[in-house]
């Protein structure tokens, strides 16, 4: 172990950087604290018999791993073919409603994916609305059937292309136009540019924003389970839920830590290329694009994707609320819920933006081991159950720290534990935007090393902050199973409110805390992305 | 701008605090619940009105199990309400449950209890077939489980192999038919083309929407949807005549753990859910069998008498073992 003190890196082209402590210190933690839930399934796989080689041997285990790649794979490849454009759009052109329409984009992120595979089903199933709307058309009884990976590919691209979209959009938002501009000047036309010159400065939020779709896919659970598709978290579950054996769950759950870890190694850039301007002067605002003859096909592919990810939802729960007001639910049993998803949500977003800052900072400034190991470890931890997570913060904090179990900090840790990538990777991708030159010069000019990320730094980086914290609270408003287990006693959320009524069959009950979560984070997200726009 | 954020968020931890941190007098117990909120919600706050001070964390009645046995010693739970009695056997397995006072055993048929006096029944459950009413009729389905191997039942099932429920009926099979049996009736439905749900509700919504015909469940979950969608919804449940092993009890119970803070408390607690008070609760408002004595069930469930209850708990997790290794051999998991 080096010990944390300022000492040289070789950054990229020969310059050399010290880490300041304030850095390291901070990562360190930040370390400490990601690497928990792995502990803890090491704790728990020992207490394995021999019996779990028998399981994990099956011809059977290796079909479900295959299933769960490919699904991961198939859903990281729509959702970028949606969201990359959908971010241009509303980013770069003069579509009408642009505001709207990437609030409405972003929605689909805050629809719980068990929630969202019973609306699939609903809607698309072989006897669910589709097929009765068609029925007097078509003749046919019933639809193919949408269960298997088909439905789970649908659910899961449809509820989380949002994770592409945010993190390009904010791609789009702190990018130099100038090389854009270099390009038409020099005759290339708006295809060839955008091809040649805007993708590949895209490139790290792209990439960004697909890590967390395919490594979302490979944790999920509540939409596999619904469409029957047997991926790697229901082998877990089955271990958990079913055999009642965590030894067991525990071993197959590292076995998920080693997919995701090859998934992070595909995934991750290579070298440490340079995204950032070195011209002098201020950045200016993109040219907006005029899409003109275009126009109505733009607003129709938006209208499509809004129409599937949000109007799809809000009226399969309209027909839920419709059927549930019949016996007398009132809206007020929503209130304290709402001010509990918010805070919690909230909360969540900020500590863990303030965790993932110092590992973002020193991996793209600095590099080194520390960062590279901090960052692997925070990515694993995001592809495991929900469930996984909980239960390792219970271990831990019921045993070793009784004094904060089960209080609203300890959930709020939770939470940043679990989605720290979420923040990492758009603030990681926007100091990739932005000159050392400008932070070096400050430092040349006197401030302190914190003083300059404070004042230099953070505001150049808002359009990623924007992102990390919208995607961290609409993320944390669905969380389920860490707000089950460790939220004060009694701390009912929209979340778990959801979860009783879904649970149980009342889905009529679940209309009004449903509604309340969309209304919610759709006001927030629009809060947001007003926050966006300034001095980007 | 970021001041009147702070404000936002001071103001609502503040409000928020207040609202969830709830009672903390010294006798208040905390019990951790894998019953529904909706279903056991308004008894609770009736034994808090009657002076009781309990607080409630709700949850999956087996990741509550699991999160008492993480916990260690500090666990916060003075008493464990499941949904089955899967989570209390796995509790009981782990030596996590206190031996319950004659005084209240006694209250409780011994078949719904456990063996050792660790936890006790409060309700019970049947497992029923539910069946689409606009498709079958009852003369139309079998005098036992056994012949939906039929290949006439082909692609007309749903079932819940993952589901503890389902689990819990495949172990009283097997000590009713035997292993072998049990194995090739797995076999009969899989090849049958049966629909794995992830859990009961999933399974009556698709029945009462036609996308299966039937489908094995735990009896009350149709109640819920007759409440929602009225008595049009196109689902009843349906019953063995005989006492055919494909009704089956389930039992819903408590146990109050050995790290306890306020044992005393805890077992008031428990002698309340078996109070004729409590047990009329969960007969007319979740249509369960009550275990308390006194108290007859719904009138429109069958006589408890009539459906069987074999005895599997005397040691729940081997039994759980050898009967997820025979559906693995048959292909259901």
């Amino acid at each position: 172990m080096r010990a944390p003190v300022a000492r040289p890196v070789a950054v990229g082209r020969g310059r050399t950087v010290p880490v300041p402590a304030f850095l390291t210190v901070p990562s360190l933690l930040v370390c400490a604290a990601v690497l928990l839930p792995v502990v803890y399934l090491v704790v728990r796989a020992a207490g394995a018999d021999e019996g779990v080689l028998e399981l994990l041997l099956r011809g059977r285990t290796a079909r479900v791993l295959l299933n769960t790649l490919l699904l991961a794979a198939a859903v990281t490849a729509t959702s970028m073919a949606v969201a990359v454009p959908l971010a241009w759009l509303t980013a770069r052109t003069d579509l009408p409603g642009a505001r709207l329409w990437s609030v409405l984009a972003a929605l689909p992120l805050v629809v719980p994916s068990y929630i969202g595979g019973f609306m699939v089903v609903t809607v698309f199933g072989p006897v669910g609305a589709l097929q009765r709307a068609l029925e007097p058309l078509t003749g046919l009884a019933r639809l193919p059937d949408i269960h298997g990976f088909a439905g789970a590919w649908l659910t899961l691209t449809l509820f989380a292309y949002p994770y592409v979209l945010l993190s390009v959009r904010a791609g789009f938002r702190g990018m130099d136009p100038s090389l854009e501009e270099a390009s038409r000047s020099l005759g290339e036309g708006e295809w060839t540019t955008f091809r040649r010159v805007t993708l590949p400065l895209l490139q790290p939020w792209i990439q960004a924003g697909a890590l967390l779709v395919a490594l979302y896919v490979l944790s999920d659970f509540g939409a596999v389970a619904i469409m029957r598709f047997e991926s790697f978290t229901t082998a877990i579950y089955l271990q958990y839920q079913t055999a009642l054996n965590r030894s067991y769950a525990a071993v197959l759950s590292l076995v998920l830590v080693a997919l995701a870890a090859v998934v992070l190694v595909l995934g991750e850039q290579r070298g440490r290329p340079r995204f950032h301007r070195l011209g002098a002067g201020a950045k200016r605002p993109a040219r907006v694009v005029a899409l003109g003859r275009w126009r109505p096909v733009a607003v129709l592919f938006c209208a499509g994707v809004a129409a599937l990810g949000v109007a799809m939802p809000v009226g399969v729960l309209a027909y839920w609320l419709a059927i549930g007001v019949q016996h007398g639910d009132a809206l007020t049993r929503v209130l304290a819920p709402t001010a509990r998803s918010v805070t919690a949500s909230a909360l969540g977003a900020g500590l863990t933006l303030l965790m993932a800052l110092p590992i973002a900072v020193l991996s793209v400034r600095h590099g080194g081991a520390l960062a590279r190991f901090t960052l692997r470890v925070m990515y694993v931890s995001y592809a495991l159950p929900g469930l996984v997570i909980a239960l390792a913060l219970v271990f831990f904090a019921a045993r070793y720290a009784p004094a904060v179990y089960q209080t609203l900090g300890l959930l709020v840790f939770a939470y940043a534990v679990h989605f720290l990538p979420q923040a990492a990777g758009p603030l990681r991708s926007a100091l990739q935007q932005v000159s050392p030159s400008q932070e070096e010069a400050a430092r040349t000019l006197g401030r302190t090393a914190p003083d300059v990320l404070w004042t230099i730094t953070l505001p150049l980086v808002r359009s990623g902050i924007v992102a990390a914290a919208a995607l961290v609270f609409l993320t944390i408003m669905k969380e389920l199973p860490a707000t089950l287990l460790l939220s004060p006693t009694g701390f009912d959320t929209l979340a778990t409110t959801i979860w009783t009524d879904a649970n149980d069959g009342r889905f009529g009950r679940t209309g009004p805390p449903a509604l309340v979560l969309l209304a919610v984070s759709s006001a927030s997200m629009w809060l947001l992305l007003g926050q966006e726009g300034r001095r980007a | 701008m970021a001041r009147r954020w702070i404000a936002v968020v001071t103001a609502l931890v503040l409000t928020v605090g207040a609202t969830g941190t709830a009672v903390g007098q010294q006798a208040t117990i905390t019990v951790y619940s894998g019953r529904n909120q909706a279903l056991v919600g308004p008894l609770l706050q009736q034994y808090g009105r009657a002076g009781g001070a309990v607080q409630v964390r709700y949850g999956d009645t087996v990741q509550l199990a699991a999160t008492i046995i993480e916990e260690g010693a500090n666990s916060p739970a003075d008493v464990y309400f499941a949904q089955d009695a899967g989570g209390l056997g796995y509790l009981a397995y782990t030596g996590r449950l206190r031996r319950l006072p004659e005084s209240i055993l006694q209250r409780v048929e011994p078949r719904f209890r456990s063996v050792d006096g660790l936890w006790v029944g409060i309700t019970a459950r049947a497992r029923v077939v539910v069946y689409n009413t606009s498709r079958l009729s009852p003369r139309d389905l079998p005098a036992s489980i056994a012949e939906f191997t039929d290949p006439k039942w082909r692609g007309r099932i749903g079932w819940a192999p993952i589901n503890a429920s389902f689990v819990a009926h495949v172990t009283a099979m097997r000590l009713v038919w035997g292993n072998e049996r049990t194995k090739r009736w797995l076999e009969g439905i899989k090849a049958n083309g049966a629909r794995p749900f992830p859990g009961n509700a999933p399974i009556v919504a698709a029945v009462g929407a036609g996308e299966v015909d039937v489908g094995f469940v735990n009896n009350y979950y149709l109640f819920q949807f007759l409440r929602d969608r009225g008595e049009r919804f196109p689902a009843r449940n349906y019953m063995f005549p005989g006492g055919d092993v494909g009704n089956l009890v389930n039992v819903a119970g408590v146990g109050v753990l050995n790290t306890a803070r306020n044992p005393e408390a805890a077992l008031r607690f428990v002698e309340f859910l078996l109070s004729p008070e409590a047990q009329r609760y969960f007969a007319t408002e979740t249509f369960e069998y009550p275990l308390g004595g006194g108290i007859a069930p719904h009138p429109m469930l069958p006589p408890l008498a009539s459906i069987q209850t074999p005895r599997v708990d005397l040691n729940y997790l081997a039994a759980l073992d050898a009967t997820l290794r025979l559906m693995r051999e048959a292909g259901v998991l």
